[in-house]
């Protein structure tokens, strides 16, 4: 006879799956709700930086005070659109990148001796253990135009004049590639060494070449890891802001940056934040669309 | 289901298959001293073999004695490091899996799990770039070959055990190779569909005429299968004969104990008496006798006197006293398999035997009982003298 469970455990477990439900409620829904709030908010010169101003007396006046006037300024003014665009199309170039750059690392790691693949992952994890910031403006000093980059390459005698890559697109794209690295390849990894070798044989075997057996065979298995990989660096590229800002010229248009000068420069809280919902909108309707898809055609064949 | 054998005469015409016992046969498969070692260890060691085109071939050894080794140099996924492959005399040295008229059915399947059954069968032919039109055809023969027809749009993971390996098999067979690899083909089936699909095979490769080479670690299943038979031990090739000659005329004790049960009587020879070989045995009294003329033995050699359990016959009366190849011992165990019923019979010596006995009526009376006394007796042909 197992003994009755008692009240506190029985509690307990019935808490333990709430856990992640009141994480996301706390850490996620209501600070959601709140910019979402503010974003249907006007700027006013006070503390906070906004009205209406939420009070129990008046709580008509208060949804009263609440419009869409921000929204309509967005659709109004052409730099936003042209900044989301603008972003979308970094993010997504970047993620084309990461991608190549990516899979053969991934590949590379999960063909290694099984002593070593262990060792390669703690690698592609270890610029972590750097602050951010730091390695990034390092890359500063190897992107100005008297920068290590452009000094090696004059000592090598490939270019008699230095290049200017830094405050340019493409010193944003090396940025992002470089940072974005890891979360390109641990996906990519996990798949790539979840596959079957013997599959690849079985290709050869039925007269396949190892570059169609690459293509008809590997890539669409490692179809996971390729979307996990590519969502986990497109979705925080467009919003980026830091890399854009030290390593982008003036002209680099990017949502993120733009978000950033309303909420600072401009102190226009209830715009920063309709740009912040709006940019959700543009990241989570082509994710939640994908997911569907996705979900209905692994029924199919479970 | 497994359709039924044709007729009487595909027996027949199989029995006078013998293409390697023909000098003038030209072997289709050739292999010439090879030798393959992954560093230090030897896993194939200079191993000449030849199989004949229509052979149903099978690769009988334990685990790590070389066998997939050897298939897989056939196929192209391993290299010799000495010796030559050749196939219809054609040297495979440098050639790449993909150009080989030579197909694999994996242990795993190894099917493409993204793929549905149709397009898993269909993907070799793809690789051929035959016309759409034919390729459906093909892959439709091979559905119906299969009896997979009314599954072809499902995927693997959709499918059981049994309905894998089938597809496995279509996939391996729809390009029509000279050569199918089949590497432990029943190995993850049940025992039931083990014996009902080795029978599917063999008359799927009649009808296609294929060779077929089996890569197998379970006698029974070679036996039941195979033209003939290569008993493989530490990289090397012990023994290749037909099924019959392997069981009744091992070369090794190795091969005797491998495949199939036998008791092994270890022994010296007293000589030569019309044609027959005396033994003297420390299992039995008198020497016993044997009738084995293949033999060449000296007086006084240490032999090995291997017969099979069911060619021995237990009874409780003694026998006349002009009777030969008489053992003496007593019941130690009783096994009642329904078909056979097995005894262990523990002799004065301390050697215990394995004697069985077909159930052929449904009732005995007295029957042999535990710890009672019999007598075990032998033909002199029954028994194979092995020499140490």
């Amino acid at each position: 006879m197992t003994p009755r469970p008692s009240f506190s455990k029985k509690l307990a477990e019935s808490l333990v799956p709430a856990v992640p439900y009141l994480w996301l409620g706390l850490f996620f829904l209501v600070p959601f709700l709140i910019v979402f709030k503010i974003s249907l908010s006007d700027p006013a010169v006070a503390q906070p930086p906004y009205k209406p101003t939420f009070e129990w007396g008046d709580i008509v006046g208060f949804f009263q005070g609440l419009d869409l006037e921000n929204f309509e300024l967005l659709t109004s003014d052409d730099l936003y659109f042209s900044a989301t665009l603008s972003s979308v199309r970094i993010a997504g170039i970047s993620t084309v990148l990461l991608l190549l750059v990516g899979f053969p690392i991934a590949y590379a790691m999960a063909r290694a001796p099984v002593r070593y693949r262990s060792l390669l992952v703690a690698l592609i994890i270890l610029p972590f253990w750097t602050s951010f910031l730091i390695r990034i403006y390092a890359w500063i000093a190897i992107l100005k135009p008297e920068g290590l980059l452009n000094q090696a390459l004059i000592g090598l005698g490939v270019i008699g004049e230095p290049l200017t890559i830094l405050n340019t697109e493409a010193a944003v794209f090396i940025g992002i590639v470089y940072a974005y690295l890891p979360f390109m390849v641990l996906p990519l990894y996990a798949t790539l060494e979840k596959m079957d070798d013997t599959l690849l044989e079985a290709a050869l075997d039925l007269g396949s070449t190892p570059w169609r057996a690459f293509w008809t065979i590997t890539v669409p298995l490692a179809m996971p890891g390729i979307i996990a990989g590519s969502l986990l660096c497109f979705i925080p590229a467009v919003g980026e802001f830091v890399i854009p800002d030290l390593l982008g010229g003036s002209e680099t248009l990017m949502i993120g940056r733009q978000l950033w000068s309303e909420f600072f420069s401009n102190r226009d809280w209830p715009l920063a934040s309709a740009v912040a919902i709006l940019l959700l909108i543009v990241l989570v309707v082509p994710i939640v669309i994908y997911r569907d898809v996705e979900s209905r055609r692994v029924e199919t064949r479970a | 289901m497994p359709p039924p054998r044709q007729s009487a005469s595909v027996g027949a015409v199989r029995r006078s298959f013998a293409p390697w016992s023909d000098p003038e046969a030209k072997p289709l498969i050739r292999f010439d001293n090879v030798t393959k070692r992954f560093g230090d260890a030897v896993a194939v060691d200079h191993l000449s073999l030849n199989i004949f085109e229509g052979e149903f071939f099978c690769l009988l050894g334990p685990s790590g004695c070389g066998k997939t080794t050897l298939m897989r140099m056939l196929a192209g996924f391993e290299h010799p490091s000495e010796g030559r492959i050749t196939l219809a005399d054609r040297d495979l040295a440098g050639v790449p899996p993909y150009r080989r008229p030579v197909n694999m059915m994996f242990q795993s399947y190894a099917l493409f799990p993204h793929m549905s059954v149709e397009r898993n069968i269909a993907f070799g032919l793809k690789q051929d770039g035959l016309p759409k039109a034919e390729i459906a055809a093909r892959v439709d023969e091979m559905l119906r070959l299969v009896q997979l027809e009314r599954l072809a749009k499902r995927y693997p993971s959709q499918l059981s055990g049994g309905q894998r390996q089938r597809v496995a098999l279509a996939r391996a067979l729809a390009k029509k190779p000279k050569v199918l690899l089949l590497d432990e083909p029943l190995g993850a089936l049940d025992k039931k569909l083990r014996e009902e699909t080795q029978f599917e095979l063999m008359d799927i490769q009649h009808d296609l005429g294929m060779t077929f080479v089996v890569v197998t670690h379970d006698q029974e299943e070679a036996m039941t299968m195979a033209d003939r038979i290569a008993v493989m031990d530490h990289g090397r090739i012990v023994q290749v004969a037909t099924p019959g000659e392997i069981y009744e005329q091992p070369k090794t004790r190795f091969i005797a104990e491998f495949v199939g049960d036998v008791n092994i009587l270890e022994g010296n020879v007293l000589g030569q008496e019309n044609g027959l070989w005396r033994v003297q045995t420390p299992s039995a009294e008198a020497p016993l006798t044997i009738d084995d003329p293949d033999e060449v033995l000296h007086s006084d050699q240490a032999v090995a006197i291997a017969v099979r359990p069911e060619k021995m016959v237990i009874r409780r009366d003694p026998p006349g006293p002009d009777a030969i190849n008489v053992l003496t011992g007593e019941v130690w165990d009783i096994g009642y398999l329904g078909d056979w019923t097995v005894y262990r019979v523990k002799l004065a010596s301390g050697a215990i035997l394995r004697v069985t006995r077909a159930n052929r009526s449904r009732y005995v009376e007295h029957p042999i009982d535990w710890d009672e006394q019999v007598y075990v007796t032998f033909a002199p042909d029954a028994a194979v003298i092995l020499a140490e």
